[in-house]
């Protein structure tokens, strides 16, 4: 569904070259959930871009759903990290939603989207007037609202505290499980990358590439108790320290 | 209570006006009563349709085509970093022009018609609604531009002027207050009719208590814009002002 | 670099179109035609008496706007009962246009400079008050609270903590007001008569020497130009050291 070839990205300005992405190469299959975690300044927000069409590559591909990215794809939607700034502060909450719909399905989407992320009620708020959480929560829903294919996440819970974090991390999985989407969702926390995704690729300081991808072999149902106190999320989440440590030391 | 507050001083400054000007004998200080006759006597006949309100009429057209030009171009200088560097400096150079001289180069080329004076006051005006434009168009949030892309929502219709309104506000309150002096000054300088040519004609005719009358309706005419304009930005800038008072609650 | 190339674009377009014919070169002359003007005007006496009085009235008429309105918002602000009392009259009496005193102004002092100086004052007056009381109002309430305990006087109140918070906005006033005074200067320069540039400008328009209104027009510019830039960096180098420099409304 989502391939990425010998990616490439270096940032020329200035007189200083700077390179971002050294090469990397990955694959989601259909409707898997991919967490990419590596350490603070790795060059993760510039993969994402590209991915997303958002950033041309300085050399490699991106192909999603067989097409060549050369701008933003069909059927892609992203939830960006700064979500204060990703909604439109004049339009209220389900406006914000229906934005990139259009035709008789509009209201309904919009409707369930909503629904979905547990804000029904705050249909008619201006996004400025709710938290912090329930701002990335109607982002979440406008980008379900959007039907996408593709998902992509960029650190999406970085700056909600602890307990709405953990809600969040459900919701997603629950969304990712109805909907079937295949998710892409970057994240500098190791924690949240194991417990999220059925594979974590794990980055290098940049310029990046792929330390290790690991299979995360939980089972398909879990919850914040039991899941984080198995041995085995202990020992996954124990490698991919291992790694990010080796990676900001090296 | 409040309301006192709000009238009582301008209670007493009429009532002083009215109480020390009342057995004026000063030619050119009249009583303030012969003035509301002479200004009830003055205004409130023809001289509304042939001179009020062709003026309010030409400062509403020139303020238009200014406020059209003024965003149209600022978005795309705005949106274009290579177009906004060739012409800065010689948009700052035409902003520095104090706008009153343009009165006598536009009698050159347009005569002392309606048209003449609806270039003045759009020459004046376009400047500031321009250079704020490109400001506002400037500081729009790389974030929502990304979010555009991303879910397909045409950018300069849907967010940028959107984004920018607050801006760009602020340049069409500059620009509404240099249009009611151009609209004066034109018909000041060459004129057959209007607000400004009526005054001075008074003026020059030493119609005293008239021409104390229409300073006092031009004066009214700054207020009452000034309050119509403030109802304008209220509406269109309500989430703007909601989202600066939510901001500073936290 | 780009900057330069549009500057000498817009010459060179001011200088093509009357020659090709696109605009009638009696309306709009060459671009090195005003610039002969301009250089036949600087050999003249009168063009830089016309300058100096420009720049007299402009300097006292600003003087004035700053020292009162500075003074009147230190006041009206640091008095809440002022305040209140005053808001609603300063709402009313901003936002009329100081051209509509011209009439006033010419019957009260003829054509001279008090009549100019008038309209300069009124309009720029505002600019400087309305700042003041803004910052006056953006005292922290705490900072307000701690002079109090600490038993300040009024003065030192004022010196300490009035002072400091209001002076940014207090400069962004007075670069405000001095575009505002530089266009009042002129404007009652040219529909009232006094001396200097504006009326410079008036008479070379009713004797048709147009190019040379066109140069005057140009000297119009360029002051207003080096006045815009010359507050902005005196704004910055005053501003660099305040903790709350902000971007400027």
């Amino acid at each position: 569904m989502l391939e990425v070839n010998g990616l490439r990205k270096v940032y020329d300005g200035h007189g200083r070259r700077v390179e971002a992405l050294a090469d990397l190469t990955f694959k989601l299959d259909d409707g898997e959930f991919v967490c990419l975690v590596g350490p603070s300044g790795c060059g993760k927000t510039t993969l994402l871009r590209c991915v997303a069409g958002l950033l041309r590559p300085t050399a490699g591909e991106v192909r999603v759903a067989g097409r060549l990215v050369t701008g933003p794809p069909d059927g892609l939607a992203v939830v960006f990290q700064e979500y204060g700034r990703s909604l439109f502060p004049w339009l209220r909450v389900h406006e914000n939603v229906g934005l990139p719909l259009s035709g008789p399905r509009k209201p309904g989407l919009g409707k369930e989207a909503l629904a979905a992320v547990g804000l029904a009620e705050a249909r008619d708020a201006y996004p400025w007037q709710l938290s912090g959480g329930m701002q990335q929560r109607v982002a979440i829903a406008r980008a379900i609202a959007f039907e996408p294919k593709v998902l992509l996440m960029d650190e999406p819970f970085a700056a909600v505290d602890a307990q709405t974090r953990a809600d969040l991390e459900d919701l997603i999985r629950e969304v990712w499980r109805r909907l079937g989407v295949t998710l892409l969702f970057v994240t500098h926390d190791i924690d949240e990358a194991v417990y999220l995704g059925q594979r974590v690729i794990v980055l290098s300081a940049s310029p990046t590439t792929i330390l290790d991808t690991l299979d995360v072999d939980l089972p398909a149902g879990r919850d914040q108790l039991t899941t984080r106190a198995a041995p085995r999320f202990t020992q996954l989440r124990g490698r991919v320290y291992t790694h990010i440590q080796q990676a900001r030391t090296s | 209570m409040k309301a006192l507050k709000v009238i009582a001083l301008p209670a007493v400054l009429f009532a002083g006006w009215w109480v020390l000007s009342a057995g004026s004998k000063d030619f050119y200080r009249p009583p303030l009563r012969t003035i509301l006759v002479a200004f009830a006597d003055t205004w409130f006949g023809a001289r509304i349709a042939d001179d009020v309100l062709p003026s309010l009429a030409r400062l509403g057209a020139g303020y238009a085509v200014a406020l059209v030009l003024g965003i149209a171009a600022g978005v795309v200088i705005g949106r274009h970093p290579a177009v906004r560097e060739t012409v800065e400096p010689v948009l700052e150079f035409l902003r520095a022009v104090p706008p009153p001289v343009l009165v006598p180069i536009l009698i050159l080329v347009a005569g002392i018609g309606d048209l003449m004076k609806v270039l003045v006051i759009v020459s004046g005006c376009v400047w500031p609604i321009l250079l704020n434009t490109v400001e506002g168009v400037r500081a729009v949030d790389g974030v929502l531009a990304d979010t555009c892309a991303v879910y397909r929502v045409p950018p300069v219709r849907r967010m940028v002027l959107r984004a920018a309104s607050p801006q760009i506000v602020t340049g069409a309150r500059q620009a509404l207050s240099i249009g009611v002096i151009l609209m004066v000054i034109s018909e000041m300088f060459a004129a057959r009719s209007g607000l400004g040519f009526t005054v001075v004609q008074f003026q020059r005719g030493f119609q005293i208590p008239e021409m104390w009358s229409g300073v006092l309706l031009l004066g009214l005419i700054g207020v009452a814009l000034a309050a119509l304009f403030r109802l304008v930005e209220r509406s269109v800038l309500r989430w703007y002002h909601g989202q600066r008072a939510a901001e500073k609650q936290h | 670099m780009r900057g330069l190339l549009g500057a000498a674009g817009f010459v060179a377009l001011l200088e093509a179109a009357p020659r090709l014919g696109l605009v009638p070169a009696a309306y709009l002359p060459p671009a090195s035609r005003i610039a002969a003007a301009l250089g036949e005007e600087v050999r003249h006496g009168t063009f830089w008496v016309a300058l100096l009085d420009t720049l007299q009235t402009w300097a006292y008429g600003l003087a004035v706007a700053v020292v009162c309105g500075v003074a009147a918002g230190m006041l009206i602000g640091s008095v809440p009962l002022l305040r209140v009392l005053t808001s609603s009259t300063v709402e009313f009496l901003r936002p009329i246009p100081s051209v509509a005193l011209i009439p006033l102004a010419v019957l009260l002092y003829g054509t001279g400079r008090t009549a100019t100086l008038l309209l300069v004052v009124y309009a720029s007056f505002w600019q400087v008050l309305v700042q003041v009381l803004h910052g006056v109002a953006d005292v922290d309430p705490v900072a307000r609270d701690t002079a109090h305990s600490l038993r300040l006087s009024p003065w030192q109140r004022l010196r300490t903590l009035v002072w400091p918070t209001a002076l940014p906005y207090t400069v962004t006033g007075i670069r405000l007001a001095t575009s505002v005074a530089l266009i009042l200067t002129i404007t009652g320069e040219l529909i009232i008569g006094t001396p200097g540039l504006g009326k410079e400008i008036a008479v070379a328009q009713s004797s048709g020497a147009v190019p040379a209104m066109y140069a005057l027009v140009v000297v119009t510019g360029l002051l207003g130009v080096a006045v815009n830039l010359a507050t902005r960096s005196g704004e910055r180098r005053l501003l660099r050291w305040h903790p709350s420099q902000r971007v400027a409304v």
